[in-house]
């Protein structure tokens, strides 16, 4: 039942050609330590699921990416991610743009083993085409036709909590959920990072059990990460790191630019990270995002 | 008092869009249509809903910019993992956006321009809820900058919402919660009240002319009579579009911030 695994343990679970759903909400709460870890290895072809933000443009830009599963690819305050445009302008990136909706509806269906669930949204629009969605036909007296949203089974699901347990218990402490509890659901193993890991969340934070966004029966892996949402947000803990998004994003519109920022700034290990990026006291201390 | 800026006769006419819309949400993204529903939230349509852009409803609207994390009050909760559920399939909504091109049906495109679907030459953020929004609730546009590069003469390039295209409907489907409103934008107020959801000319905003939108405008409009003068804002709505905005972030919305009345020096 010990749960725990090393950045290392994490990686050698995982294998070229997998499709990993990454959750998290554009640059809110991502698992930005597991996504450092597999930009680190040398895992291939992954096809990507998510609600993208600085995670999508890192794996597009260590040419991890065949195939982009995406409800948006965007980092809020800065609304064009600039390596998901480079890798979508570079043309070749096989792709599935959905609707936001149509995201979290497939991992629904995945989740509930279902083969689809309908829905109306796609009507009238190229998400029709482009992602060649069937229909269905109620057979209820009203006759409805509708889209027959595809469930997006995932190999593995990758999530950035505030704790989690030696057992795979977790809480997330923020104000929102996002879909976490269905990319969770929706994978065959789910890795759960965590800021703190404890041995049993009943002996050290019952009264935040109502922060439980599911069940330890889906969580496979857990892997402490101090820091590991980073420069992605962690509410109520810490902000974004707008100076670090900023920095990524500049890099983009250099030659060679992500070869540096890989080098430079995500380098070898985790705890070289945190160093660079000026200190978990810094990270700890960044402010709440307002909008 | 000085003469009002087109950037807050804007966001009066944004806020009119969402007069008498009832117990839904209320979400304007940008500056000018967040404003606008703050403003309708504040005057004449109390009963809005709206959230503080995070997770939490409010019913005294945000003010824009700068300002302390845990300065509303929340009244409820509406975060992200119920938005589907609660504001967007039920139809519990009015969306205001401001699309990067928009055709004759009413079709928005926010997701890629030019090239080819495998390689686009501008690639923006995807279709995000655009589909879905316009399947299930009501929507209205705010555009900045009229033209024809924004309202298209053909289809847009990438139709990222349904629109009154009949071409594009499927037998069968339903098409009942399509509800496009109005544009507002910085020569004039549009919706889609002519024959068919023919795009309407509702006002035009003082010191612009009819023939000035139409000429920034790649389809025909349909006119019906002497077009209106879109009205100037009260000085009790300055005062409040003041407070939501204490940081004056809508006089950097328009170029070189105009006042409300091209005829006249800001």
């Amino acid at each position: 039942m010990d749960k725990r695994l090393s950045f290392d343990d994490f990686v050698a679970e995982l294998s070229d050609g997998m499709t990993i759903g990454i959750a998290g909400w554009g640059p809110r709460r991502k698992p930005m330590a597991l996504v450092r870890a597999i930009l680190r290895s040398d895992l291939k072809d992954l096809t990507i699921v998510a609600y993208g933000g600085a995670d999508v443009g890192m794996l597009l830009a260590a040419g991890k990416v065949k195939k982009l599963i995406f409800g948006f690819v965007s980092l809020d305050a800065i609304p064009l991610e600039p390596y998901f445009r480079k890798a979508r302008q570079a043309g070749g990136l096989e792709v599935m743009e959905l609707d936001e909706a149509h995201l979290q509806w497939g991992l629904k269906a995945a989740a509930l083993r279902l083969p689809f669930l309908p829905t109306r949204v796609g009507f009238g629009t190229d998400l029709m085409t482009h992602n060649g969605f069937k229909t269905v036909t109620s057979p209820y007296d009203d006759g409805e036709v509708l889209v027959a949203m595809p469930a997006l089974k995932l190999d593995a699901a990758l999530i950035h909590v505030q704790r989690a347990d030696h057992w795979g218990n977790v809480q997330a402490l923020g104000p929102d959920t996002y879909y976490d509890e269905w990319f969770a659901k929706a994978a065959t193993r789910t890795y759960v990072s965590a800021e703190e890991v404890v041995e049993r969340m009943d002996f050290s934070h019952p009264d935040d059990a109502r922060a439980n966004i599911f069940e330890r029966c889906f969580v496979h892996g857990v892997i402490e990460a101090k820091c590991g949402a980073h420069p992605s947000s962690l509410p109520p803990s810490y902000g974004w790191d707008m100076g670090a998004l900023k920095a990524y994003t500049a890099s983009a519109a250099e030659e060679g630019g992500w070869d540096k920022y890989m080098a430079e700034v995500i380098g070898a290990d985790e705890a070289g990270y945190i160093d660079r990026v000026g200190g978990a006291d810094k990270i700890a201390a960044l402010p709440l995002p307002i909008f | 008092m000085s003469n009002p800026t087109l950037a807050e006769l804007l966001i009066v006419a944004c806020s009119e869009a969402f007069r008498g819309n009832g117990e839904i949400v209320a979400t304007g993204i940008g500056p000018i249509p967040r404003l606008g529903a703050s403003l309708a939230k504040l005057t004449h349509t109390p009963e809005l809903l709206m959230t503080d852009g995070e997770a939490w409803l409010v019913e005294e609207p945000v003010p824009i910019g700068p300002r302390a994390y845990d300065d509303r009050k929340a009244s409820g909760y509406l975060p992200f993992s119920r938005y589907f559920d609660s504001a967007v399939w039920t139809g519990k909504r009015h969306a205001m956006v401001s699309p990067n091109q928009i055709d004759r049906f009413g079709q928005m495109n926010i997701s890629a321009l030019g090239g080819t679907y495998d390689k686009p030459k501008v690639m923006m953020l995807g279709a995000r809820g655009f589909p879905g929004n316009t399947i299930h609730h009501a929507n209205s546009m705010f555009v900045p900058g009229h033209s024809k590069r924004v309202f298209v003469e053909g289809e847009v390039d990438m139709v990222s919402s349904v629109g009154y295209n009949p071409a594009r409907r499927v037998p069968g489907a339903n098409y009942s919660g399509v509800d496009l409103r109005q544009m507002i934008t910085d020569l004039c107020v549009m919706d889609f009240g002519g024959p068919d959801n023919a795009v309407r000319l509702v006002s035009v905003h003082p010191g612009v002319t009819v023939d000035q939108v139409k000429a920034e405008t790649g389809f025909d409009l349909v006119l019906e009579g002497d077009v209106p003068t879109t009205r100037l804002p009260t000085a009790d709505e300055l005062a409040i579009i003041a407070k939501l905005d204490p940081h004056n972030v809508r006089a950097s919305v328009i170029k070189d911030n105009p006042s409300a009345d091209r005829k006249i020096a800001a």
